[in-house]
Parts: structure tokens; sequence; C-alpha cells
């Protein structure tokens, strides 16, 4: 295989399915030195905003929807909105990450009220709402996805964030998330945020029904629109977690459960699987060697971040050498991962040192990731 | 820059200080752990180890009270406990309703305790041998025989002699930290010594009481004191025979005296991979899940360790310090993990006999 060459389809194909890892990464190593020569590993000190938890697409994977009737289930009003976002400033935050259920009673409006009341009272940057909610937002008010994006846009919207994307092939998304849109729209929600200057991100959960051949198929679509757009800032894979889900427990799906009293289903798991479904997550193996082949894959994208939500620190740490040039987000508030059952309580002090321990200097970003401040 | 170390490993030789220190300060961890893999490959072919066993605490009083350490309690104090024989063995049988089919080896560690007399330990081990008798008792550190030694006025070789005789089958290999006398003398100066500790565990392999080795490592030391922490087992090793296996511990830094930080996943895997290089003569080296995490476990597996010890229900010292891993694996995780790290897994006995490869189809997904 010619290292300096594109890398094709079968050939990444092949590399996935049985490569030497060691080998896989310290190619993925060499790449990103070559990208990132300054030896530095930033991250962004943002806060994720889930404005509610009621959603109706109820995707098998996800720990965190409730049904509008459900004793826990919210939506955030506006006084809880600005303690948050102050709370974020005060520690030196400078983004929100605004994700939430798909909203039986919102129309763009919603949407529209949201955003101006916040960038009318915080220069914050609003990294928000996925292709999902784009979409959502689009039906309900019978709009264009460009249109949507465009009134979003002029009320305050600046950037979105890549989630939604699970794995994009629609025979995994008919398994994962029947109601979810298709792959196309993902993408065509992606194409239209670039066109309009929006930065976006990418991510790919993976770990639960795909084939190797889905992860591919997952690569080369991102692969194609950047050559299109450029406007992709980062790829970010990540690991599905079974837990506290429907797809990692069938019909144990536990509501009202709060973090913390979440059960412990590993040991039912394994009997009651879907078919086709391994019973357990994703191992590091499989993690760093899906890191290190996104890496070289995408070579038009300029940064890969490392999941410590889903992998720890430890393994976050050893995937800045397979590939990974940025630790994501502080993550001030995790919901729906925590409420899945893994929640890894990480400050920023934790990630600083993590990266330092590695032999990098660490460094706060900004969305665009521009450096703002080395430690 | 590694090319002379790499030389030297193909060609079968052994490894000086100054390698062991250029191999831990090397930032090229592929080269590294594609030498360590060479090396357990030799030693191990493809093959990953692991046992289903469980671990006894019986006490966490302890005289000692070293910094490192979150488990120990002084007597009194809220949160101590101590176990009769009676509980143990409760314990013990409860466990082997619950796992299906039983675990295969009891691992006992436990606090110095202030009060009990030699003679307790005798008959705990005697009567869970009476109760179980096809499992096996890896039992007491070398710190608890030299404490076992001083309690009773009994010489070390003799308290070795009698547990055996009373069906202790094999040692841990806790208690030796970091051999170097400074390190000590911070880490834990009313410990036995590091000398005391060599000299316990020779007593033992000439005793006939196979035992394991570990290191302390993350929280004082430098690179050049691991390097001699491994070059006296190895130097040991050379005379008995006696060691099975070497398990480096990940320092745990929550609810001590000493603080610090957590070890990075890359000395983690460094540290394996040295180990595995500069200890030729050391059949396993163990990739202790409590303490590294399930997940860093099974990438150790690419970088020198063939064993990742076993399905622990109720680990009660690591934790103690703030381990992050989960309380037990299932084997059908372990085999899972090791599976997927491309190597076979063999179900072992305590003395690393085999005892059946799984290849259940439910367990993986393939
Ligand atoms: S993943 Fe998103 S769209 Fe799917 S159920 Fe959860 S909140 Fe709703
Ligand atoms: S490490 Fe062992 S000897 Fe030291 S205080 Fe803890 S239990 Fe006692």
């Amino acid at each position: 295989m010619n290292k300096h060459k594109r890398i094709t389809k079968k050939e990444g194909l092949a590399l996935l399915k049985n490569s030497d890892l060691l080998g896989l990464g310290e190619w993925a190593d060499g790449i990103r030195k070559g990208l990132h020569p300054e030896k530095t590993v930033t991250f962004i000190v943002d806060r994720n905003i889930n404005y509610t938890n009621i959603c109706i697409n109820k995707c098998t994977f996800c720990a965190f929807w409730r049904d509008k009737e459900d004793r826990d289930a919210y939506v955030l009003n506006k006084d809880e909105l600005y303690k948050k976002i102050q709370e974020t400033i005060a520690l030196g935050g400078t983004q929100i990450l605004m994700q939430g259920g798909l909203h039986p009673d919102f129309d763009i409006e919603y949407y529209i009220d949201l955003l101006r009341s916040i960038k009318s009272r915080f220069a914050i940057n609003v990294h928000g709402f996925s292709p999902p909610e784009i979409c959502y937002i689009a039906d309900k008010s019978d709009l264009t996805i460009k249109e949507t994006l465009n009134i979003l846009k002029a009320a305050g919207l600046d950037s979105i964030p890549g989630g939604g994307a699970e794995i994009l092939s629609d025979r995994v998304r008919e398994i994962l998330s029947p109601k979810k849109i298709k792959s196309s729209s993902w993408l065509k929600v992606m194409e239209n945020a670039h066109m309009l200057g929006m930065r976006t991100t990418a991510t790919m959960m993976f770990g639960s029904v795909e084939k190797p051949e889905d992860i591919i198929e997952h690569l080369e679509a991102i692969r194609n629109l950047q050559d299109r757009t450029g406007g992709f800032t980062a790829f970010i894979p990540w690991t599905f977690q079974p837990g506290n889900t429907e797809l990692g427990s069938k019909g144990q799906r536990v509501k009202g459960s709060k973090e913390g009293t979440v059960p412990d289903l590993r040991t039912e798991r394994s009997e009651v699987v879907e078919p086709g479904l391994s019973p357990h997550a994703a191992t590091a193996i499989e993690y760093l060697r899906v890191l290190a082949l996104s890496r070289l894959y995408l070579d038009n994208i300029e940064n890969i971040q490392a999941s410590w939500v889903t992998q720890g620190l430890k393994i976050a740490g050893v995937a800045l050498r397979f590939g990974a040039n940025d630790f994501g987000s502080t993550m001030i508030e995790e919901n729906v991962v925590a409420a899945a059952g893994v929640s890894y309580r990480v400050s920023m002090e934790d990630i600083i040192r993590t990266i330092k321990n590695t032999g990098f200097k660490a460094a706060q970003r900004d969305t665009y990731y521009n450096i703002l401040k080395e430690f | 820059m590694l090319a002379k170390t790499k030389n030297k490993v193909l060609s079968g030789k052994r490894l000086s200080k100054e390698d062991a220190i250029k191999l831990f300060e090397t930032d090229d961890i592929f080269t590294l752990g594609k030498l360590a893999s060479y090396a357990a490959r030799k030693k191990n072919g493809n093959k990953a180890y692991f046992i289903k066993n469980i671990h006894i605490n019986p006490t966490n009083i302890c005289v000692n009270r070293c910094k490192f350490c979150a488990f120990s309690r002084s007597k009194g104090e809220e949160g101590a406990y101590e176990m009769t024989i009676d509980e143990i063995i409760h314990k013990l049988r409860a466990m082997s309703y619950e796992l299906q089919p039983p675990y295969s080896e009891v691992h006992i560690v436990g606090g110095l305790h202030p009060d009990w007399p030699f003679e307790y330990y005798l008959e705990m081990i005697s009567r869970i041998k009476k109760y179980f008798p096809k499992i096996c008792i890896k039992a007491f550190t070398a710190t608890e025989i030299d404490y076992f030694s001083r309690i009773s006025g009994k010489g070390i070789v003799e308290i070795l002699t009698e547990l055996k005789r009373h069906g202790l089958d094999t040692m841990p290999g806790g208690g030796a930290e970091i051999f170097d006398i400074g390190v000590r003398n911070q880490l834990c100066p009313e410990k036995l010594s590091g000398e005391g500790w060599l000299a316990v565990m020779k007593a033992a392999h000439k005793a006939g009481i196979k035992t394991n080795a570990t290191m302390l490592y993350g929280h004082v030391e430098n690179y050049g004191q691991r390097v001699d922490h491994l070059l006296r087992l190895r130097e040991l090793q050379d005379k008995t025979k006696g060691f099975q296996a070497f398990i480096p511990l990940a320092y745990h830094p929550k609810n001590n005296e000493i603080g610090g930080t957590y070890s990075s996943g890359i000395d983690d895997l460094k540290t394996i991979a040295v180990s595995r290089l500069v200890l030729d003569n050391f059949s396993h080296i163990k990739a202790y899940w409590i303490m590294l995490g399930e997940k860093l476990s099974q990438v150790a597996l690419l970088f020198g360790a063939d064993d990742i010890d076993g399905t622990i229900i109720d680990e009660k010292v690591t934790h103690s310090a703030g381990a992050l891993s989960s309380k037990g694996l299932t084997a059908g995780e372990l085999i899972n993990m090791i599976k997927k790290a491309g190597k076979v897994p063999v179900e072992r006995d305590s003395f690393y006999r085999k005892l059946k490869v799984k290849s259940q189809k439910r367990d993986v997904n393939e």
C-alpha cells in the first residue's frame, strides 16, 4: 500500500479487518505529527446544555429521551439556561453545546427565541442542533433545510455539532434509529451548513450493529463531503455504550432512573441482545483501531478528537499516539452519556495532566481551533 | 535510537541497566511494543491467560499504615473490619454457588493485625483447604510472612513450611513496591525492606512455594529505580526460578497521604513492555486489570503482557485508593477482550496449567 496516496475503500477495509494495531498506530501517529508538528493537544471549555429530554424519536441506543408524560421529562426554563451559561463563562468556557430531544410541540419560533435570548445576553459560541434536530425543525415549520439553517444562523447559531451521524449507513440506521433521519439527510444538513459558511464537526458511533463495511462507508461519505466543502473542523469517533438503553438491554429500559442509580445491566445483557448485536461494548483495541484508521482515511480533516467520555482518560491519552490531536470538550455537564451509566467525572485539570503526562503541551482552544491559552 | 537494543532482543541477549532506562525514556512506543510482543510470543505464543479467582481480604486493620495505602485502618477506627474464619468459609461457599463454573483460586491478603496470632492464619488456611480441597490457595505477601515471623518468634523458613503444610499453594507478589531504600523511606518506612522482601521470596522458592513479584510505580520513583527493581528480581529469579509472573502495579493516588496523580496510559504500556524485555527469565507478565483498568489491560496484551488476571470478586485494596475499573469482570467479558486483541484466551489454574480453552460462540461477535 502506498502510504502517500489516499486510502481507497478497499484498502481501508483491509486495514480495519486485519492489520497489526501497532503498525497502524505508528502510521497514524506519523500523519498526526505531520499535521500538528507543534506537539500541542487542544481542548475546549464548554458546557453541554440539553434544553429538553422529551423526544419523539426514541432511538434504541439512547438512554436520554423521555415521553412528555414521564415524571422526569423536562424543558429547561430560561433562568436555568442563563445560569448555566453564566457558570460556563465564569469557568472560562467559550462555547455551549446545545442539543435536545425532538419535542412534539416546538417549531422554529422556539429555537429562534432560544438563540436570540442567548445571543442578546452573552458573548458565547453556540454550537448547536445536530442534523436530526435541524431536519425536525425544518419539517415542523415547512421550511427547506437551507432556509432553516439561514434563519437559525441569523438568530445566532454559530456552528453545528456532528451528532446524530451514528453510522452513515441506512442499513444500520434502520436498526439503531429507524425514525431518525437517513444518511443522505444528515449529509445534506452538513453540506448546506458548510455552504452558508458554518463550520461543523462529524461524529461516528460504532460498536453496535455495524459491520466493518459500514464504518468504511461512513468514512468515505465524510471524506467526499469534506472534499466538496471543507467545512468539517474535526472528526470524532466514539463507541456505543451498552447500558441503560433498549439496544443494550432489550426491553429493560429503566425510565426515571437518575445518574448514580442506573442499575447495572451487564449481567443480563448477554442473554437479551438484538440479533447481530455484540453483547460487549467495543473494546479499547477496536476503538484505537478505528481512531487510527480515521486519522489515515480522513486526509482532508485537520483534527481528530479522542473520546475520554467513552474511553476514560488513560485510553484517551493513549489515543493521542494513535492519531488524535484534540481532547474535545471539558464537558461541564454531560447528561446523555451519564444517563447510560458511563460517567467519567473529569475536570479540566485531569485533562491537562493527561495531555502533559502523555508528552504533549496542553492548550485551550475555541470552536475554530484557535489557541486561547497554553498550560 | 533503539537499534542496538533491538538487535540485542532479536538475538536473545540480556538487556543491561542502560538499555532498560533507554527503553523507558524512548518516545517510540511502537518499536517498544513490537519488541515486547516479540519477546512475549517467544515465551507464550499467541496465548493470553486469565483465571477465575476470588479475593479475600480478612482484615484491613494494620499496624503498618504505609503512606500510599488507602485500604488499612487502625484498630477501633471507623471502617475497620475483621473476618472470622466462619465468615470467610461462608463467603467462599456463597461464591461457589453464584459462580458457574466455579473459581479455581482464592487470593488472600490483608492488613497486619495487631492481635491475631500466627495460629489463626494456619487455621484459616487449613479450614479453607478442608472445605475446598480443589481450590488453590494463594496467600500472604512477603510483608505478612515477615510479620508472622516477628509475632510468633519463628524463623521465616519455619513459617513458610508450616503454612505450606496447612494448605498454602502459592504466594502473591505484593509488598515489593520499589526496592530502593530512599523511595521506601518516603513510601512505607515501616514496611519490610527490599532486601527483606527478596529474602522471604528466596526462602519461599526454596521451600517449593511458587510466588509472583510486583512493582508499584508511578509515585515518587524515577526510571533508574524502576530498572534497579527489575534487575534485582531478575537476579533472584536466575537463582531460584521460583517466580511465576511479574505484575507491575500502577499507583493510585486517592485517599492516601502521598497523593499525586494517576500514571498515564502510555507509562503503563511502557512499563509492561520494559518489564517483558528486561525480565527474560520470567514466564509471565501480568496486566492486572484492577489496577490498570480493563481497557488499558487489553491494550497491554499488545505490549508484552500475556495474562490479565481474573474475574475478581470483591477487591477492596485497590478500590479504596480510587480504582476506576469495575469490581468484577465475567469470564465472557475477559474472553471477549482477549479475542478482540487477536490472542487466544486460555483459562489457567494457579500454576498456569490450562483448564480449558473457551470458544463459546455466544460470547463473541464474529
Ligand atoms: S438520540 Fe436524540 S433523537 Fe434519538 S432518542 Fe435520543 S434524543 Fe431523541
Ligand atoms: S500496604 Fe499492607 S502493610 Fe502497608 S498499611 Fe496497607 S495493608 Fe498494611
